[in-house]
């Protein structure tokens, strides 16, 4: 897709033009949408009902953390999305980029290493891309379920693996003390990353979504983007009219790997620690629910569909359960809404996929795809542009 | 491009040639391992087995990888615990009196196969027939969140820890062999106790059945054809929703056997129980060639053993990274599988 | 097989061939599709291959494109063999070890010599060599392929390598990009045309605009040339069946070939359509300079626009030559007809 400087004829006037402005100042608006919603969220959540779930620390802590699922779905989108590319392991470049600045930085790693968080957001990301072409190529031939089953195994491994090479790794217990972000003083100004305020965390997060997103929208506009999209169309096709299709797949697997590496160096340093168990398949699963109920392809609604299920697994349920046992509903006070979140998840998929395919913020594209309709007649309706046109 | 594999359900294979090939193998296998934990791996086989037969029989008619289906199994391991606590009210105790024992058997193992085959029609008719012609991700997602559903209804209803089963098979030694020496090499002698015959004799007839079943019968038929070209069987007259149904059935009641027997054999089930055995199920399918159903029960043996072998070395902990690898090495190597036949073209 | 019979264009000079096919077999198990097939394009040339049904015709395509490794035979481009058996293939594998065991080498007579940090970096950047090596193989870069070159190994091409060797294809049963614009379609054409790369495309760079700028310029010109003028924003799977195929054609046009393969591509068209496609085919071979290939069916296109025609049947060649000794030839008679009863 290019960026076109096609004028549609008005409907809804404003909307097309916001439309257009959004189109040809597109990292412009990028940077002013996540300024926005990084000063509205935390002055939201000052507002009642939301004030009594939890306090505006707890509350930005887990926008934070939220965050970081949000990089994991769009770096997914690239390798499901846009390549078409089922991968059900996801978690492993998450768990290895987390692991490499373990190793870098922690000193319980048997790696006394003692790199800082900020070059290592970019070796981690490039550590992760490396790991995302050595387990994207033995995919490079399979047709998609078994390009499926394949990802789940590595999926499976690698955490396996941490786990299990516990003289290296310590097991279980995973390696902790791992550093946070160092920031040097402007002037008297200072900015300290700890665990009690996670306002600086939070800032450092919209910035990455910020500069990731942008850079994913290049992509998606990029002949590479066109490339994966021919190739989810017809892969045959796609070679017959050039396509390296080899190159071109592992080019997602390692664009999609590198985004999982700088969530996982985020959160390692975040979180303080890194544990195997915090890579299962659950995760993978809960990325994947991200980006099919956000609607695949289109940027955006992954950033709402990521966050969107973030808060609700952290929050929502959490408060479903005081709420109704509060109220004594003679059944609902009994369901642990926590402990059902999966059967919600798997509900909700299942739904999703009879229902609308397409996602909650589909692209015009993905749901002319799995419609199959005779879209409208493009030659007589003015062009519609709406977000994440692709 | 993948090359286009034709999955289709195959009855007959290469099979007769390799006899020898396996009895030798098996010999091996045997003194290697030591009696017990060859009866042990036998067992193991036999389940992956029946498992594996589902797989690849729901692979070759709709080319779909049912993920739920190693959940089908651990529900049928707790539908069996709940006939044998619930209806029939039994204890932890083993029952001496072989008619007694046999109809206990038979009064658990049939409504249990008969309730997972109609849970797997539900499915197959609510989950997966809307998706037929969608586009290859929409089953998949599905599936898997079929797969989350099952988990977390056993999950809910027994709780998240391990569950004991009931042991009703007495502890009877049909055979036992002394430890022997071969040269310096020292082989195990164990015991061979009924509960492994009888599970074995179970499964392969179980098998046997389904072999006939689909070479022979009418539906069987039916399910063959729709397999290799579901246009053509619709317009010679095919029901292809009723066959399709037919297979998910049969895969699932199979299954379901399938839990009944590890319930038996290994005294306590869990709710994620279906995840791993699930997948090495799905691995031995895909090792046997999927859509070839003998592949696949050769594989189920296949497969437990090496996961057998993977514990005598020490490496338990590494059976799953074991039986991953395998699976990751086959699908990139051989697609096609032990016994599928050999691919055409590369992409 | 040689030329058995009187082709206009094989006079006394040798003619410039844009494609030589030779001896191109291809078995699938038992069953041998094409034997033996010869076929030689001059440049400029248009060339049908007919027969009936079953004769191996979208086989031997399926060869000359890459997409099908024949069983034996060779295809050249403008004098470069493409694609064939390998040769040497065995040394392949060692060009992937030996720098790396060459560097271990080199790591381990440094760690001998006491020179820890060296011995750690050689070990590291052999590593990194066998890695390099590897996944070269698999994305088979130009410079992979220049060395392989050097050693005398030869790999058959893979489909997008004979597109930049300059052949272009349409499909039999239309492959279009359905659920993209005409418009991109046409785009991805030009994939190997366009040189911006990922750090262009991140950067946002002037030249990957102005690359993008022209691209779509030239894509319009692609489309008015077929005959789709100003239809580049519907979706592919809108148009209407004959548009579909003049755009199959416009994006294969995109890679600017020298050598377009088109099977079949007046199939299901009214004669209308068919006349309008005999047209856009002379006048790429006119205005353009470029060969073409068909597999065809309908005989007046055939006889109307080709130079020269050759029938397959069976998988074999059993004739060749020009339109009117092609018709007159007993063997393709009986071929599409069957022999007299007697």
């Amino acid at each position: 897709m290019t960026a076109r400087t096609v004028a549609p004829r008005g409907t809804g006037s404003p909307r097309t033009a916001f439309f257009q402005f959004t189109r040809e100042h597109r990292s412009l608006s990028i940077i002013l949408a996540w300024v926005v919603i990084g000063l509205a969220l935390p002055a939201i959540v000052l507002l009642p009902p939301l004030s009594t779930f939890q306090n505006q620390v707890v509350w930005v802590d887990g926008f934070a953390l939220s965050g970081v699922y949000i990089l994991l779905a769009l770096g997914l989108n690239i390798v499901v999305g846009f390549a078409g590319l089922l991968d059900l392991g996801y978690a492993a470049f998450f768990a290895i980029g987390s692991y490499t600045f373990a190793f870098a930085a922690s000193p319980q790693a048997i790696t006394h290493l003692n790199i800082p968080f900020w070059p290592m957001l970019v070796v981690g990301a490039l550590v992760a891309a490396l790991f995302g072409i050595l387990l994207g190529a033995p995919t490079l031939r399979l047709r998609g379920d078994y390009l499926a089953i394949v990802t789940l195994g590595f999926g499976e491994i690698v955490p396996a693996i941490f786990l299990n090479a516990d003289a290296y790794t310590k097991g279980t217990n995973g390696i902790g003390g791992i550093p946070q972000p160092q920031l040097p003083c402007v002037g008297s100004v200072c900015v300290h990353f700890t665990f009690l305020d996670p306002f600086p965390f939070y800032v450092t997060m919209l910035g990455i979504l910020a500069v990731v997103m942008i850079l994913i929208y290049r992509l998606q506009d990029s002949r590479l983007g066109r490339a994966w999209m021919a190739i989810r169309e017809d892969e045959l096709a796609a070679a017959s009219s050039g396509i390296n299709t080899i190159t071109t797949k592992l080019l997602a697997f390692a664009l999609g790997a590198s985004t999982a590496g700088f969530a996982g160096v985020f959160s390692a340093s975040k979180l303080g620690n890194v544990t195997p168990d915090q890579f299962q398949f659950a995760v993978s699963f809960t990325i994947l629910a991200m980006v099919v109920l956000g609607g695949m392809g289109n940027i955006w609604g992954v950033v709402i569909g990521a966050f969107t299920l973030y808060t609700i697994q952290s929050v929502l349920l959490k408060e479903l359960n005081q709420f109704f046992q509060g109220q004594h509903v003679p059944i609902l006070q009994n369901i642990d809404f926590v402990q059902y979140q999966y059967l919600l998840y798997g509900l909700a998929l299942v739904g999703m996929m009879l229902l609308r395919p397409e996602g909650l913020f589909p692209s015009n594209r993905r749901r002319r795809e799995l419609h199959q309709e005779a879209a409208e007649d493009t030659e007589l309706a003015p062009p519609t542009q709406e977000i994440g046109d692709s | 491009m993948a090359s286009e594999m034709a999955t289709t359900l195959r009855v007959r294979s290469r099979i007769p040639r390799s006899v020898p090939y396996t009895a030798a193998a098996l010999v091996i296998a045997l003194l290697l391992l030591g009696v017990p934990q060859f009866m042990n791996a036998m067992t193991l086989g036999a389940i992956y087995a029946l498992i594996a037969l589902g797989y690849t029989m729901v692979y070759g008619i709709i080319e779909l990888i049912n993920f739920a289906h190693g959940d089908v199994f651990m529900v049928g391991a707790f539908a069996s615990l709940w006939v044998l606590t619930t209806p029939l009210g039994l204890l932890d105790r083993p029952m001496n009196d072989p008619l007694q024992l046999a109809v206990t058997l038979a009064a658990v193992v049939i409504p249990v196969m008969l309730f997972m085959g109609l849970v797997g029609v539900i499915i197959e008719r609510f989950a997966y027939r809307p998706l037929r012609h969608a586009p290859r991700l929409a089953p998949l997602i599905t599936a898997i969140g079929v797969s989350f559903i099952l988990q977390n209804i056993i999950q809910v209803v027994f709780g998240p820890s391990p569950h004991p089963t009931p042991q009703i098979f007495p502890k009877v030694d049909v055979l036992s062999v002394p430890s022997f020496n071969i040269g310096d090499f020292a082989v195990a002698g164990g015991t061979v106790r009924g509960l492994n015959l009888t599970i074995i004799v179970a499964a392969v007839f179980l098998m046997a059945v389904l072999q006939l079943f689909v070479g022979r019968t009418r539906l069987g038929r039916a399910m063959r054809s729709t397999s290799q070209d579901r246009e053509a069987a619709a317009l010679m007259g095919v029901d292809i929703n009723q066959t399709i149904a037919i297979t998910f059935f049969i895969a699932a009641a199979l299954a379901g056997a399938g839990g009944v027997i590890y319930g038996l054999y290994f005294g306590s089930v869990q709710f994620n129980l279906g995840f791993f055995t699930g997948l090495k199920a799905f691995t031995a399918a895909v090792l046997g060639g999927i859509g070839n159903t003998v592949g696949a029960a050769v594989g189920g043996f296949v497969i437990a053993f090496i996961e057998v072998f993977a514990a005598q070395l020490g490496y338990s902990r590494w059976s799953e990274v074991a039986v991953f690898s395998v699976l990751i090495l086959v699908l990139v190597f051989r697609p096609s599988g032990l016994f599928g036949q050999a691919l055409g073209e590369r992409a | 097989m040689t030329n058995q019979s009187d082709t206009a264009l094989s006079d006394t000079a040798q003619p410039d061939l844009i494609l030589v096919a030779e001896r191109v077999t291809k078995r699938f198990g038992g069953l041998v599709a094409v034997r033996d097939v010869d076929l030689s394009i001059p440049r400029g040339a248009i060339v049908s291959v007919i027969g009936p049904n079953g004769a191996g015709k979208t086989t031997f395509f399926n060869v000359i494109v890459g997409i099908s490794e024949p069983t034996a035979g060779d295809v050249s481009i403008g004098g470069r063999r493409m694609i064939g058996s390998p040769v040497r293939a065995w040394v392949e594998p060692f060009t992937w070890f030996i720098p790396a065991v060459v560097l271990a080498l080199l790591a381990t007579a440094a760690s001998y010599a006491g020179l820890e940090f060296f011995a750690l970096l050689g070990t590291v950047l052999a590593l990194i060599a066998l890695m390099t090596m590897l996944l070269a193989a698999i994305v088979r870069p130009l410079w992979y392929m220049r060395i392989l070159g050097r050693l005398g190994i030869f790999r058959s091409a893979r489909p997008n390598e004979m597109v930049a060797a300059g052949i272009g294809r349409t499909f039999q049963n239309i492959r279009l990009f359905a659920n993209m614009t005409v418009r991109e379609n046409v785009l991805v054409g030009m994939h190997l045309k366009l040189k911006a790369n990922l750090v262009d495309a991140f950067l946002s760079t002037p030249r990957s605009h102005a690359e993008e700028a022209s691209a779509e310029k030239r894509a319009e010109e692609m489309l008015a040339l077929v005959g789709l003028k100003g239809r580049g924003d519907g979706l592919a799977k809108n148009l209407p069946y004959g548009d579909q195929r003049r755009l199959e054609v416009a994006r294969a046009l995109a890679s600017e070939p020298s050598l377009l393969l088109l099977d079949e591509p007046t199939s299901g068209m009214n004669p209308n359509e068919t006349a309008e496609m005999m047209g856009l085919i002379r006048k790429l071979r006119q205005e353009l300079g470029i060969s073409v290939l068909l597999i065809e069916h309908d005989m007046g296109v055939v006889m109307g626009i080709s130079d020269q025609v050759t029938v397959l049947d069976h998988g074999e060649k059993i004739a060749e030559g020009t339109p009117e000794v092609v018709r007159a030839n007993p063997k393709v008679i009986e071929a599409y007809l069957g022999k007299p009863a007697t």
